[in-house]
């Protein structure tokens, strides 16, 4: 009992510092202009001012940026994920030689910095003309997320026991069968667990929307948000704040719901990885 | 019987083998994956490599340098001091980030009880800012430690508190600059690190706690003497971890400082980034990537023999 006040402050300062500074953002974000520069910072706003969320969403294109990260995060997910289990089961459940050598090449991915392909990449998006088209951001995505998914997937299909796919190959099933029927179904508590962990790393990218995007059209949120504070960050508050506050409250849902799933998901990721 | 038996299974055996071996599937599974995978990402790699030794960028030609633009580097001071800050950037921010989610993984398996409601409610919400879109969190500090139109929070509080002294242009000033940035770190990647190691700390069998105790360790010994040699591999996992998060440190920088001011908080990957799309230089720009490559690499490396050692 002694032990548990002495730690109350600590806990009481904790949970200050990681939320205080959340509900303060969201705060911010429903002040009147003239708020900002009559009422100290800190101070709540005597009536929620939605406009300032209108602005960000419409003429800050807030919108525009949330619609482009659903439409190129999405589709990414599903392949990454969808080539990558394949992957894994063709080296982890057949047997051939090679197999070690293209897990190994698979894996050394993991440790590259992005840095080390963007030059490339770029090179090869303006010459194949798909810079500058969500193609860009889409290959990428896929690509750069396959080493964890064939290191996540084919640690799963390790620790499977043979005999069960195996039954259903002396049960007279195609291997893609067994695949689509057997494999992938058993996986799914794995595979959903990894498509949390590479819906963040994709979603909230920054440095390849960055550089194989240009036009406003085509931005996701995160360099959408940067281009909007760029414009409107040091004079307007209210909407800039508003506009941080969209980026946040997606992810604060997804978060609510599955927020145990979340954090085992993305330890778990660290340990493979 | 027990011959036809075994006949059966023999040539279930085989048939098994065949339809493992069958390079048709083989193919068909592994080959989407790996063609995109070795078109995107590994011959890339090669191509910088390639990069590194020219001059020049595609519309003006290339011209073979050598080793030219590593020799440049070494004699770059906006390289070096890129390459010092990135150096500091990750001494303070991963034992940060590790010692304060052990002091949080201890608080968690110690003090709060584990089902419960308190314990839940402070894992997840320390966690949260692990998932953030990391612009949205750097321009959050940016405004926290804003000083003009407005003083943002942190120079409000500061200047209720009455220590007027203390309020200044928090990310005007390099060395400032640098601990906020070092800090908004801590602060996002924490919440990570605690429930990383609090798992570590869960599969710590229980007896072996319980008979410490008894033993009369209690508080500080018990996690001196049991808990730290026990939770070493994950300790020396966690540094790779996180030594590769901060060395690569990109999205934070750039959203909350720019690199500056002037150029003083550009880590390595920005001033990289800078090189190649802001100057034009391929070579140069590569040149960078391949050496941050070799530290990533590098530091890797050394730390997986060390756990490898200590297992």
């Amino acid at each position: 009992m002694r032990k548990r006040l002495f730690f109350t402050p600590f806990i009481i300062l904790l949970v200050i510092l990681e939320a205080y500074p959340l509900v303060w953002l969201v705060s911010s974000s429903l002040k009147a202009p003239y708020e900002f520069t009559t009422q100290p910072i800190y101070a709540f706003s005597e009536k929620l001012w939605w406009g300032n969320y209108a602005k960000a969403w419409t003429e800050g294109k807030i919108g525009v940026y949330f619609r482009n990260s659903v439409i190129v995060t999405f589709p990414s997910l599903f392949l990454v994920l969808f080539l990558g289990t394949m992957a894994a089961f063709g080296i982890e459940i057949m047997r051939w030689k090679l197999k070690n050598v293209v897990l190994f090449f698979f894996l050394a991915g993991i440790m590259i910095p992005v840095q080390m392909i963007l030059l490339p990449l770029f090179v090869f998006y303006y010459r194949t003309g798909l810079l500058d088209t969500r193609w860009a951001l889409f290959l990428t995505y896929v690509t750069y997320g396959l080493p964890l998914t064939v290191f996540f997937m084919t640690s799963y299909f390790q620790a499977l026991p043979p005999e069960i796919l195996e039954a259903s190959i002396l049960d007279g099933a195609s291997l893609i069968q067994v695949f689509f029927r057997v494999a992938v179904p058993m996986a799914a508590n794995a595979i959903f667990t990894l498509a949390m962990v590479q819906f963040f790393f994709i979603w909230n990218d920054l440095i390849f929307s960055l550089t194989f995007v240009s036009k406003t059209e085509l931005r996701t949120i995160q360099t959408g948000l940067l281009n909007f504070v760029g414009r409107f960050g040091q004079i307007e508050w209210g909407p800039t704040f508003a506009a941080i506050s969209l980026a946040v409250i997606p992810t604060f849902l997804l978060y609510l719901f599955l927020s145990r799933l979340i954090m085992e998901g993305l330890t778990a990721g660290a340990l493979k990885g | 019987m027990g011959g036809a038996c075994l006949s059966l299974l023999e040539s279930g055996d085989h048939a098994m083998e065949r339809i493992l071996r069958d390079w048709k599937y083989v193919f068909f599974f592994v080959a989407p994956a790996l063609i995109l995978y070795s078109a995107l990402l590994l011959v890339p790699i090669f191509w910088s490599m390639g990069y590194s030794l020219f001059d020049g960028f595609p519309i003006s030609g290339f011209r073979f340098m050598g080793f030219g633009n590593y020799l440049r580097a070494w004699k770059d001071q906006d390289f070096l001091r890129s390459f010092w800050f990135s150096a500091k950037y990750a001494l303070v921010v991963t034992p940060g980030q590790i010692g304060l989610g052990f002091l949080l993984s201890l608080l968690y398996f110690l003090v709060l009880k584990r089902a419960s409601r308190l314990s839940v409610l402070i894992r997840t919400l320390v966690f949260f800012p692990v998932v953030l879109p990391t612009v949205a969190v750097a321009q959050m500090f940016v405004k926290l430690f804003e000083i003009t139109p407005q003083y943002g929070l942190v120079n409000a509080i500061l200047d209720v508190l009455g220590l007027d002294g203390w309020i200044r242009p928090f990310l005007g000033r390099g060395d400032t600059a640098f601990w906020v940035a070092a800090s908004m770190n801590i602060w996002t990647a924490m919440g990570f690190y605690a429930v990383l190691l609090y798992s570590g700390l869960l599969d710590i069998p229980q007896e072996l706690i319980e008979s410490a105790r008894l033993d009369g360790a209690s508080g500080w010994n018990l996690v001196r003497l049991i808990i730290t040699p026990l939770l070493r591999p994950l300790f020396i996992t966690s540094t790779i971890f996180s030594l590769n998060g901060t060395l690569k440190v990109f999205d934070q920088i750039l959203a909350l400082t720019g690199g500056g001011p002037g150029k003083s908080t550009t880590p390595l990957t920005l001033y990289m980034y800078r090189t190649a799309f802001h100057y034009n230089q391929y070579g140069y720009g590569s040149t960078i990537a391949v050496i941050l490559t070799i530290e990533c690499l590098l530091v890797t490396g050394i730390l997986s023999f060390f756990r490898q050692k200590t297992e």
